[in-house]
């Protein structure tokens, strides 16, 4: 269960989630990370260019500051983190089984989030924006690809996502063995 | 007798066709099997890139060109020595001090040589030297980003043709004087003297500029020598390392139809100069120290890329009258242009232009002849060494008009032939000729990439044609200038492609493409422009009026200008913009121009800031506009600026988007 715990910290170092954008003028391609605390380019001008495109449909301007969020967000995971070796120390089984629960309710809840996120950067456009193609959306793909105008957007989870999985599957493992004996 | 006249002639028929028939079988001229063989190997499909990069010198307009290879694909031309319009290079406040000199601003130069630097005798892809051969001058150029980042002027010279040479770990890059000038025997100034004072009175120098890490130049010395016209060099390496060669010719010391009366002497001289010594004198500080005016120009990168020009007084220069082992002099028919030193370094070739054979100097032989002071006379305190003493061999039948040499590092030396416009492979141990190709027409200059470095890639060599005629369509009385890749990995020759080159291209380089795109720059980073009037974001925008300097600080970003509606400009008033693109992304320059500018556009690229000035001679409204295709929305990316009387009162306002 310490090992649960302890492999969140990865978290911290490593996106959870990925945007890739490829279109015929960026054929080395561009994209975001998104990690617990920030969202950023793949490469340092990434963002910039994202936005700088987008203000053409009217998106609004993507940065860290305007989702609260990513300020909330490491705190959860610190607050998994810090649970879940107090379980592993005094803990029984059904508080490992509680510890999961959370974190599943959690990862849907993030999940249901960035596509509130999405949602809303794709739909909530500024009227006066130069490029307005009717009945068009940017909501980039909660996951997968999805091709916007000229640009094809492939949403992913990223080392983070799966870090975290790796998490899960240990805490049920461990609830799961406890229980055999 | 009219019978016999026509039974002569058919008797000569045959004797026709069987010439016909001979020189058809003789002719290889390395024709390949067929035209699609060659196509191939130059073949470069669509989104693929050249092996090589070839730099190739723009002569009289100035530039750089870059070409890849083998595709002669022309890629970019760099501007170094003349203004450039297309870009604002000359014409940019931050860029007018690359153009300084000693005799002022000078918008236009001849560039001759590119060099590329090397370590260890090899291509590094750091920079590219070139020089300036009719108001001396030695340009740096950066291959991280392809721009000329310092041009230092050689004092005491006139018309820089033997540069920019460069030592095989580029500790030094030469000059030399083409023509020699009458100079005052104290302080080297140039005098009023009577042009047939030649003899007495003219003088010739060689200079060698310091390089440091960073790529800065500075004169380190200059030699004192006779006048004649100093022509080519190239320094020596491995066991030559610590000398360099330069050819002179006018030995006659000839002051008026040259052409005839510079072309008596059976030889006329390299000047083999011992570097090291005379880098070993001036840190002892031998020779005298005397004015010297010169002016270093180069891109002050921790100012936002502003060009700054830097006056020096002095120069110190050695005497080989006073100083013993700087220089010698080796004897050489005749009128010899290029001298190229092998790859090993154990030969020196010369391309004597009127001479019958190539002869080609032994440095051993030259070392024991210095050593044994087997002279045979002695010119301004410099010892002539004796010619056969030091020859390796001399190469014969190498064609007509021999100038310059490379080499593929496999033992060949490949030599251009400008009057019998051919090209000629030798071997180098045994001076004999084992082939030759037609070029069209008039090779000077030849390439190899690294073919004059300790390592040559020998697989590709471009002949650059002095006169292009019928090569392709007709341009009218003025062409470009015709290069010609030639496949020289066999035994044999073989043409590969002809393609046209912008200027006149003198020497090339040329060096595998993987050394220099590591280093690339895609944009300048926004967060380390250091211009002083740099406005990194749209809310430091803003129009300031001092007297009638008015200042404009403005921004680029798809697909607009920030302010782009100015007003309070009056007639007499001198206008700054100081444009900063905002853009971070690979290939997003944005262009500016206004109405009735008397310089030229800017071209600025992302994260860089230039300034162009703007006086308004007309009162009204005039628009600007972005030149460069920069986004679907380029068209509105324009903005108007009001000029008023001068006497009217209107405020400055401005703004985007209210």
């Amino acid at each position: 269960m310490a090992v649960a715990s302890l492999i969140l910290i990865l978290v911290y170092f490593f996106p959870i989630w990925s945007i890739s954008m490829e279109a015929p003028q960026y054929p080395e391609g561009m994209g975001m990370n998104i990690s617990v605390n920030n969202i950023e380019g793949k490469e340092p001008q990434h963002l910039q260019n994202i936005n700088g495109l987008n203000h053409y449909i009217g998106m609004k301007e993507i940065t860290p500051e305007s989702i609260p969020e990513l300020k909330i967000m490491p705190y959860i995971f610190g607050f998994l983190i810090v649970s879940g070796l107090g379980i592993a120390l005094w803990g029984n089984r059904t508080w490992v089984l509680i510890w999961l629960g959370l974190f599943v309710l959690f990862a849907i809840g993030g999940l249901v989030d960035f596509y509130l996120w999405g949602y809303d950067y794709g739909h909530n456009l500024d009227p006066n924006a130069p490029i307005k193609v009717p009945g068009m959306t940017y909501q980039p793909p909660l996951i997968g690809s999805k091709q916007l105008l000229n640009i094809n957007a492939t949403s992913l989870p990223h080392i983070g996502f799966y870090i975290a999985l790796v998490s899960m599957s240990i805490a049920t493992t461990v609830w799961w063995t406890s229980s055999k004996k | 007798m009219k019978t016999t006249t026509t039974k002569h002639w058919l008797w000569s028929l045959p004797v026709v066709a069987l010439l016909g028939l001979l020189s058809y079988g003789c002719s290889s001229n390395g024709e390949l099997g067929s035209s699609a063989e060659a196509a191939q190997q130059v073949y470069v499909a669509p989104g693929e890139h050249d092996e090589f990069y070839g730099f190739f010198s723009g002569g009289y307009n100035g530039q750089l060109g870059v070409y890849g290879l083998p595709s002669g694909r022309h890629l970019f031309t760099i501007p170094v020595f003349s203004q450039a319009a297309v870009n604002g290079y000359g014409y940019s406040e931050e860029t007018k001090a690359m153009f300084q000199t000693t005799d002022g601003f000078v918008p236009w130069g001849d560039a001759h040589h590119p060099e590329l630097s090397q370590t260890n005798g090899e291509t590094d892809g750091r920079w590219v030297f070139i020089n300036e051969n009719n108001t001396p001058r030695i340009a740096r150029i950066g291959l991280d980003d392809f721009k000329t980042q310092e041009i230092i002027e050689i004092p005491n010279s006139a018309g820089n043709h033997a540069s920019s040479f460069v030592t095989p770990n580029t500790e030094y890059v030469s000059a030399a004087t083409r023509f020699s000038i009458p100079m005052d025997e104290e302080d080297l100034s140039n005098m009023d003297v009577s042009i047939d004072t030649y003899k007495e009175n003219f003088k010739g120098t060689i200079s060698f500029i310091k390089v440091n890490e960073e790529g800065k130049m500075n004169i380190d010395f200059q030699i004192m020598m006779p006048g004649f016209n100093y022509d080519l060099s190239h320094a020596g390496k491995g066991p030559s390392d610590g000398w360099s060669f330069f050819t002179s010719y006018n030995s006659e010391q000839a002051n008026t139809l040259l052409e005839i009366n510079a072309s008596k002497n059976d030889k006329d001289f390299i000047a083999a100069i011992n570097w090291e010594k005379a880098a070993e004198y001036a840190r002892e500080g031998e020779g005298k120290v005397i004015p010297g005016k010169h002016y270093r120009n180069y891109i002050d990168h921790e100012e936002g890329g502003i060009a700054k020009s830097e006056l020096i007084e002095e120069v110190r220069v050695l005497d080989p009258r006073e100083l013993e082992g700087l220089v010698y002099f080796l004897p050489t028919p005749k009128s010899p242009h290029g001298v190229d030193v092998d790859p090993t370094g154990q030969y020196i070739v010369a391309g004597g232009k009127l001479s019958t054979v190539i002869p080609v100097h032994s440095f051993a032989k030259m070392e024991e002849a210095i050593a044994n002071e087997n002279f045979e006379g002695e010119v301004m305190g410099i010892p002539v060494l004796n010619y056969d003493s030091i020859l390796h061999g001399e190469v014969q039948n190498p064609g007509l008009g021999p100038l310059h040499t490379e080499f593929d590092g496999n033992g060949y030396a490949y030599t251009t032939a400008f009057i019998s416009s051919e090209i000629v492979k030798w071997d180098i141990e045994k001076t004999e000729v084992v082939d030759r190709i037609d070029v069209y027409y008039s090779p000077g200059h030849l390439m190899i990439p690294g073919g004059d470095s300790q390592n040559p890639d020998g697989k590709y060599l471009v002949a650059l044609n002095k006169i292009t005629k019928d090569r392709y369509l007709p341009t009218g009385p003025e062409m470009f200038h015709s290069a010609q890749l030639i496949d020289i990995s066999g035994d044999k020759m073989k043409l590969l492609l002809d393609f046209p080159t912008e200027g006149e291209p003198h020497y090339a380089q040329g060096i595998t493409a993987d050394k220099v795109i590591k280093e690339q720059k895609r944009y300048y980073d926004l967060s380390e422009n250091g211009h002083p009037r740099a406005t990194t974001s749209e809310k430091q925008t803003r129009v300031e009026r001092d007297g009638n300097e008015v200042h404009v600080y403005m921004t680029t970003i798809r697909s607009h200008f920030t302010p782009d509606n100015i007003e309070g400009i009056k007639v007499g008033d001198e206008v700054y913009f100081h444009v900063t693109n905002l853009e971070q992304d690979w290939d997003v320059p944005h262009g500016f121009a206004i109405k009735g500018a008397n310089n030229a556009e800017l071209l600025i690229m992302p994260g860089e800031t230039l300034t162009l000035k703007w006086e308004p001679k007309k009162v009204g409204v005039f628009p600007f506009y972005c030149t460069d295709f920069c986004s679907a929305l380029h068209q509105e990316m324009s903005g108007y600026i009001r000029v008023s009387p001068a006497n009217s009162s209107t405020e400055i306002t401005y703004g985007t988007g209210q």
